[in-house]
């Protein structure tokens, strides 16, 4: 009503909101993380264009690390499930999401595709996108790592063209690198640019085809799983770098032996919050990591306070 | 062509919040697009033109704000000049993006209450 004389017309009201307009796919992508994180599942996000050797190099880490460790994947396409098919035949249990005319894969698709996939008996479960260098890029779906596989014969420049996927990247794999003498493509001028458009540019040259590189990038995989809250916590002797990360595994413990996997409201956090053996100059370190590319542990925990 | 899926998901937040306040209209929406944000700034504005027909954002004009990739120094906060590589060559470390220049971002609306 017009509050000024209160004559019965409509007022006009302006909203702050000031929200993000995918904040529903951020909900729905905490969610996913909060279940990776409880089953200690290390949980990989691998983009790339059509074509760039995503499943090849799924198929190659199924080599390299048969009989260690448990592989999972959910493999996005707009049609058929030829992916999913490969990822079974070379041991990785699988599950093809198909997209339709989708673009990119979103928090939901994951989430429901995982009711299908034995996801939390893996010990690093693969989410590879839809091929597309472009949309995938902005949407969290709950991984702890975002992986870029580009191919040597993309040509230099890809990271110039596409810097926001490549700006989300905490990794890009260089595929293919067995048909570089075959190439006029420059590996010096092609980290230049990736230094252009990521502020931490970190690059594993690879091939899928002899396997040269994959034991670099199983062992980066080795590295992140070591971090995650979960594994970091059970290994004993550890540092000041890990204290922080304790009370992240307490607080998945609780949701998972109270909740069933389903409600992540639970107020069990605060028995076991920050604070009682943080330094608070450390505790703001943290932070920022994780809000760094909004998909750490500290973006994570802010959904549910 | 995620630009239509984003609009969808704009428009359904404008809804709950009309329907949340008793809106009767909904008259002006305001967005900012960052840079990074992984979105065509007009690809955007076309999608949502065509999908606010018949929703509550039907009157709405829809301002969109551009926010330009702004990277810095943490260290000494040195602006990064576009086109270098994203660290600081003084402080040797990785640059930072000013706030905004990745995001999408609902910021204001101006509903009619009656």
């Amino acid at each position: 009503m017009c509050t000024t004389c209160g004559c019965g017309d409509t007022s006009l009201v302006p909203v702050e909101v000031h929200e993000r307009i995918l904040a529903g796919n951020d909900r729905v992508a905490a969610h996913n993380r909060a279940h990776f994180a409880g089953a200690g599942v290390l949980a990989v996000n691998l983009m790339g264009s059509p074509g760039a050797g995503k499943t090849a190099l799924l198929e190659a880490t199924a080599r390299a690390t048969a009989g260690r460790w448990r592989l999972g994947a959910v493999s996005g396409d707009l049609a058929t499930d030829n992916d999913a098919r490969r990822l079974e035949a070379a041991g990785i249990p699988s599950r093809a999401i198909t997209t339709g005319q989708g673009c990119h894969l979103d928090a939901e698709l994951v989430h429901n595709a995982l009711h299908a996939v034995p996801w939390r008996q893996a010990d690093v479960f693969f989410i590879e996108n839809v091929g597309n260098l472009v949309c995938p890029a902005i949407y969290d779906l709950g991984q702890a790592a975002n992986v870029v596989a580009l191919s040597v014969t993309e040509g230099e420049d890809k990271p110039l063209k596409y810097p926001v996927m490549f700006k989300a990247a905490d990794l890009v794999v260089l595929t293919k690198c067995d048909l570089v003498p075959h190439l006029e493509v420059s590996l010096d001028a092609l980290a230049a640019n990736l230094a252009r458009v990521m502020p931490r540019p970190e690059v594993i040259r690879v091939s899928a085809r002899t396997g040269e590189g994959i034991p670099a990038w199983v062992a980066w995989l080795e590295a992140r799983r070591a971090s995650l809250p979960r594994l970091a916590g059970a290994a004993p002797g550890h540092g000041h770098a890990h204290d922080h990360e304790h009370p992240h595994e307490h607080r998945h413990a609780h949701e998972h032996r109270h909740a069933d996997g389903t409600v992540h409201a639970h107020p069990h956090g605060h028995a076991h919050a920050h604070g009682h053996a943080h330094a608070p100059g450390a505790e703001e370190e943290h932070g920022h990591g994780g809000a760094d590319h909004a998909h750490g542990a500290a973006a994570d925990h802010e959904h549910r306070h | 062509m995620h630009e239509y899926s984003l609009v969808q998901s704009l428009v359904a937040r404008v809804e709950a919040e009309a329907a949340a306040r008793g809106a009767t209209a909904v008259h002006r929406v305001v967005v900012s697009v960052g840079e990074l944000a992984g979105v065509d700034p007009e690809l955007f504005q076309t999608a949502y033109d065509t999908f606010r027909a018949g929703t509550v954002c039907e009157g709405a004009a829809m301002e969109l704000r551009r926010v330009a990739a702004r990277w810095s120094c943490p260290g000494c906060g040195r602006d990064i000049p576009r086109g270098e590589a994203l660290a600081c060559a003084g402080c040797g470390v990785p640059a930072r993006l000013a706030p905004g220049g990745d995001a999408m971002t609902l910021e204001t609306l101006e509903l009619e209450v009656p």
